[in-house]
């Protein structure tokens, strides 16, 4: 089962090794990993996806707690999540395919970021299964890259992540 | 005053009165600034041993252990010290010097990524970019060293800003957003921990190397008595609770004793105090767990659940929590016969054989030992069969069983011994170690001269790595490769090169004498014990 895990962390060099050597001297293997600055200049926010058993995302949120420069972990519940992530493709397209590639990015919401005489880049967000779908619909055009930011996430209504650590 | 200055002010305000190191070029301007400093300088043969010794002095003292190498080879010598620190949840600082802040990441002479090396064992790190920061820097290692499960903390500071020039203010607290130990136990699992108690028919408690640290050893010994329980101990957790406690059944695990071992899968409740049970204490593939259940007690969120599945949970420190379950808990009389059930069956146990595989049998020996040593003796034992007798051996009963529990690192005893001796000058130490151990911190002996350690060594000499041998037995159909140590020395001619007196012994009358000579003999002594090859590790224990 997936499980989305916030942490938020000391936004200074070296925290960022520090957290993904946890993981592979652990044994986590992660889905993916999202990391920015938050509204705090000073603590960044990391969106973590990890395929695993409650055992498994128990010991990840206890081995996260346990860094010095870890300030909050909270695993993000199904039903209480807004995720999204954002993927960039770049498809091959002549001039007769542009149409239809512009009609499905049309239907999926995605939009049209650059376009050269063969190809067209194409800017998506939204869930990670729907942009999986996304890059499904693409693979009918030959794709020459794709990049994906892994998935952010936040709670659902008023609830944040933990108003008492920030600063501001 | 230069980041050099600042780092020995700030241990000078730490209460820091001795540290073990060795310099190099990227860590001369802190030496320099140790010159005229209150803060005494032990000068180790190799770097590792510097956080050795500063681990054994942590262990005595109470206090963190400074320990100081240079970049590079200095720093990545001292990995070992501080991988055996984390394991052990011992309070190290350890200081190394790092090439100049334009050169990092050129790979200049002597650099290594040492804050990247050392990450994966230490409890935290810095690798400080000005001087400003390291007063600051310096408050929180101590305070992140010796709070929560102790550790080893880690600081490199580039030669520059080892010279670079400060405004001097240290700070008298700390504010780190993500570091808040928790010390008192959840009053909700205390009551849940006290039904179960209650429930059970053959209650044991385990304690843990986290009983020492946390000086729970009384609060521990007080409970048990009072409700009647008892209790086993991790290697670890050797000392917590003297060795003629009524209610000890001795160390359990794959080396541990019979009466221990059969109490653990007797019990039908095990309450684990500060001990992380890993797979030499109890093998999870063959534990099944007591019928009622397991109550884990550890100061570090992240052991309970991990080795053992747990029922209740109570995150604290070790004393805290066992004097509010000492409060909260009403004894259970029945508790009494399977506490008497389990001291019969201990009490049975047969009598050191005599002289098992010929030669010294090491259980007598240190049986003779310990009629010689006071009973706050300092025991610091290094890693293989010797390991084994001096644990399953020990009978200090106020005393200290030093060793490396977790990393289980060859040549520890030494060094620690040295650190430990330094923080208690008025203790007996005493250092047993083998054939294969000794070779690997003999450099030491240099210290031990040049400080004037009275500190007694016990060697035993079978000729081979008796642990590996054991194994190669065991599971490599008596295959042995590797393990022959009959290169030498003669270690009593060794010992004497430094100066320091010893004898050699082969028979278990001689062991006797030499035992009486080496105690009577003042300042450092070499006993070296012929031991058979034959001889194993099991089998020999008794309580």
């Amino acid at each position: 089962m997936k499980h989305t895990i916030s942490v938020l962390v000391e936004n200074h060099a070296g925290v960022l090794s520090k957290i993904s050597g946890l993981f592979s001297r652990r044994g986590f293997n992660i889905d993916s990993l999202a990391v920015g600055v938050t509204e705090d200049a000073g603590i960044s926010r990391m969106t973590i996806v990890v395929d695993g058993d409650d055992y498994l995302v128990e010991q990840m949120e206890k081995q996260l707690n346990k860094l010095i420069d870890v300030i909050k972990v909270k695993t993000i519940t199904p039903g209480q999540i807004i995720a999204r992530e954002l993927v960039l493709v770049k498809v091959s397209s002549t001039a007769a395919q542009r149409g239809e590639i512009m009609n499905i990015a049309e239907i999926m919401g995605a939009s049209i970021i650059d376009i050269s005489p063969t190809t067209l880049t194409l800017q998506f967000a939204d869930t990670a299964e729907q942009v999986d779908l996304f890059e499904k619909l693409l693979r009918q055009y030959k794709i020459r890259e794709v990049v994906r930011t892994g998935t952010v996430a936040l709670e659902k209504g008023v609830d944040t992540i933990d108003q008492k650590v920030r600063k501001f | 005053m230069t980041g050099a200055q600042a780092i020995v002010k700030a241990l000078e305000m730490e209460g820091v009165e001795l540290v073990f190191g060795y310099p190099g070029a990227a860590i001369c301007p802190v030496y320099d600034a140790l010159r005229g400093s209150r803060v005494r300088h032990v000068l180790v043969r190799q770097e590792q041993n510097a956080g050795h010794a500063a681990s054994g002095y942590a262990r005595i003292s109470g206090r963190p252990g400074v320990c100081i190498a240079t970049s590079g080879p200095g720093a990545t010598n001292l990995m070992t010290a501080l991988a055996g620190a984390y394991m052990d949840s011992i309070p190290l600082v350890a200081i190394t010097g790092q090439v100049a802040t334009s050169l990092l990441g050129r790979d200049v002479f002597q650099e290594v990524d040492t804050t990247g090396a050392a990450e994966p064992f230490v409890k935290h790190s810095y690798l400080a970019a000005r001087a400003s920061d390291l007063p600051r820097i310096l408050k929180e290692a101590f305070c992140i060293a010796a709070t929560g499960r102790p550790g080893p903390v880690l600081i490199d500071v580039p030669v520059d800003v080892q010279e670079e020039e400060l405004d001097f203010c240290y700070p008298d607290r700390v504010d780190i957003p993500g570091y808040r130990p928790t010390v008192k136990g959840h009053a909700g699992q205390i009551r849940r921990a006290c039904q179960l108690l209650a429930e059970s028919a053959r209650p044991l408690i385990c304690a843990g190397g986290g009983v020492l640290t946390a000086g729970a050893g009384e609060v521990l010994r007080a409970f048990a008595g009072e409700a009647g329980i008892p209790i086993v101990s991790t290697m670890m957790g050797i000392g917590a609770v003297a060795p003629s406690h009524p209610n000890y059944m001795g160390m359990i695990g794959s080396h541990g004793v019979r009466s221990a071992n059969m109490a653990l899968r007797r019990a039908d409740l095990l309450l684990l105090v500060g001990a992380r049970v890993g797979d030499r204490a109890i093998d999870r593939q063959s534990y099944e767990g007591g019928g009622v259940g397991i109550i884990h007690i550890d100061i570090d969120p992240a052991e309970i659940g991990k080795n053992v599945g747990t029922d209740v949970p109570i995150v604290g420190d070790a004393k805290t929590v066992l004097e509010q379950l000492q409060e909260a808990y009403a004894p259970v009389p029945a508790h009494r016969s399977w506490l008497m059930l389990m001291q019969q069956y201990r009490d049975r146990g047969e009598e050191p054989s005599a002289a098992g595989a010929g030669g010294i049998a090491p259980q007598r020996f240190f049986a003779g030992l310990w009629k010689l040593l006071p009973e706050d003796t300092i025991l610091a034992a290094d890693v293989g069969q010797n390991q084994i007798w001096a644990a399953a051996g020990y009978r200090g009963e106020r005393g200290a069983f030093l060793t490396s529990g977790g990393l289980g690192v060859m040549g520890y005893s030494l060094p620690a011994a040295i650190g430990a001796k330094l923080a208690a000058p008025g203790r007996v130490v005493c250092a047993t170690c083998g054939d294969g151990s000794f070779p690997m911190m003999m450099m030491e002996l240099g210290t031990l001269m040049q400080e004037g350690l009275d500190i007694k060594l016990v060697l035993f000499q079978n000729g081979l790595l008796g642990m590996i041998r054991e194994l190669q037995d065991r599971h490599f159909g008596g295959r042995h490769i590797a393990i022959d140590l009959s290169g030498g020395p003669d270690f009593v001619a060794l010992a004497a090169a430094y100066g320091i007196p010893g004898l050699c012994v082969e028979t278990q009358a001689e062991a006797e004498e030499g035992i009486r000579r080496m105690m009577e003999t003042p300042g450092p002594f070499l006993l070296v014990c012929k031991v058979s090859p034959q001889e194993d590790s099991h089998g020999q224990a008794v309580l």
